[in-house]
């Protein structure tokens, strides 16, 4: 008996050019595909065995923001696990609105990056639990990072980015995933600016290095082709959870295909 | 003063969620609607004695959760001495104790819980990830109607401190993080109890336990 490791889908929303809301997937955070309504796809991963369900606003505008609080809501009448809900969150009057929408946690990137206090504050005032830290790293193989660990037999560091990978920071993404536990982050999200919508695997390296940095649960995310990748980020990198977008949205995979190829490796998994 | 009423035409019990200005009161009415109650979200203490259960919803820190109920505190230690059920969720839960670690470690007074089952809750060990947050088995180490048909399933827990109570029987359920801890705890009389994991958030087993909640309900 312990604490399954958790399968989460994804979805990433934008408003369409009628202005509604339409659920995206995209490849190194461009070349966004259209693939549904948010609210259909959330009710069938509600059924699906997902564990959790993730909702990025990426509309990054404040009319978007509005809209975004509805469909928040329509998902959170539809969906008994777990709702994370990041895009935009800046203020803690952000987190108190999407929690209020029914969202279970915030997911905050750059708004901590530029105020890390925030994490401060959400977590005195919310709980550590529904401060979720997601990180867009990118590998860097030069000589500007405080902690490098090998990759391809070279030395790499990890770079937290902004606006997708299109900005960098100099933060090291170690550094800061320490910082952010130590104000009081409940979990972790590590995308990985290389790997996003590759399917060749999750960035493994980069997901170690962070689970190995912070005690706080890591949710591996970027680069997931199929169980196989699950089975290694759990096994061989030891996060908590594994987020995947296209494999899920396209019937690539199913959770439950994935969760029994689990089951069977011996990962415990929630079935 | 706020009240938000659903449709209570084909409910089977009459159901209220406190609100006292924290966390996502959404997700759980939702559950409980869907588990066949009639929901009413409101800080009016006047409801509470009408209704067939109250739930003490929660999620965040104990110091706020608590200070933000305060005014509504003797309203519910009435509902608890009514026998009408009473159910706390996860930080909820906590409220019902008498005292918890987290607000004390700030190097203020210690925080007064409801007292409704006598305990402590205490942080996990150092060393050990928090918060507790995934899916955890449930074992059912007593009877309770909450319970029925649950035992050996899975729930959603998000939690950094867990309930230590008094009395060992007041331990309905256990899971396992690294140690075994309460996941469910009850009073002596049975009407007064609290799951430290989201039943509104775990899934088809979650919702059994909000109909046995809604059961237990009806048949006040």
């Amino acid at each position: 008996m312990t604490l399954t490791k958790r399968v989460i889908p994804c979805i990433d929303v934008d408003l369409d050019e009628d202005g509604n809301p339409a659920v995206y997937t995209g490849v190194h955070f461009e070349d966004l595909e259209y693939t549904g309504d948010p609210v259909e796809m959330a009710k069938a991963y509600n059924e699906s065995g997902a564990d959790e369900f993730v909702f990025l606003d990426i509309t990054a505008s404040a009319e978007g923001r509005e809209t975004m609080l509805d469909v928040v809501r329509d998902v959170a009448d539809e969906v008994f696990i777990p709702l994370t809900v990041g895009g935009g969150i800046r203020t803690t009057e952000d987190i108190k609105e999407t929690l209020r929408a029914g969202a279970d946690k915030v997911s905050i990137t750059t708004g901590a990056l530029e105020r890390p206090e925030l994490i401060t504050e959400g977590a005195r005032a919310f709980g550590s639990q529904c401060i979720v830290i997601s990180v867009d790293a990118r590998r860097r193989f030069d000589g500007e990072g405080e902690h490098y660990v090998e990759v391809d037999g070279e030395s790499c560091w990890f770079e937290c980015t902004k606006k997708g990978g299109r900005e960098g920071t100099g933060i090291d993404v170690l550094e800061w995933a320490r910082e952010a536990e130590d104000r009081g982050a409940g979990e972790l999200f590590v995308n990985s600016i290389d790997k996003d919508g590759t399917k060749d695997g999750y960035d493994i390296p980069l997901t170690k290095a962070v689970c190995e940095t912070v005690d706080t649960p890591v949710i591996a995310s970027s680069g997931c082709g199929g169980p196989e990748d699950l089975y290694e980020v759990f096994t061989e990198a030891g996060a908590d959870a594994g987020l995947a977008a296209s494999i899920f949205h396209f019937d690539e995979h199913s959770i439950r295909e994935c969760k029994e190829y689990l089951d069977e490796r011996g990962v415990p998994v929630r079935l | 003063m706020s009240t938000v009423t659903s449709d209570r035409q084909q409910s089977l019990a009459d159901v209220v969620v406190v609100d006292y200005g924290l966390g996502n009161l959404r997700s759980v009415t939702r559950g409980l609607e869907r588990a066949g109650a009639g929901v009413e979200i409101t800080d009016d203490p006047e409801a509470f004695a009408d209704a067939d259960g109250v739930v003490l919803p929660g999620v965040g820190a104990f110091r706020e959760g608590i200070e933000n109920a305060d005014p509504l505190r003797e309203d519910l230690l009435e509902v608890a001495d009514a026998g009408t059920p009473l159910f706390g969720i996860c930080l909820g839960m906590q409220m019902l104790l008498t005292t918890s670690e987290e607000g004390a470690n700030e190097g203020e007074s210690a925080v007064q819980g409801l007292d409704l089952i006598p305990g402590t809750n205490v942080r996990f060990a150092e060393g050990q990830k928090v918060p507790h947050m995934g899916w955890n088995e449930l074992s059912v180490e007593r009877d309770h109607p909450l319970v029925e048909g649950v035992d050996g399933r899975y729930a959603y827990f998000v939690h950094s401190y867990y309930a230590v109570p008094d009395d060992e029987d007041a331990t309905v359920a256990t899971t396992d993080y690294e140690r075994e801890f309460p996941a469910i705890v009850a009073n002596e009389a049975g009407n007064v109890f609290g799951t430290q994991f989201h039943p509104e958030k775990s899934g088809e087993t979650g919702l059994e336990i909000l109909r046995n909640f809604v059961e237990i309900c009806r048949d006040e």
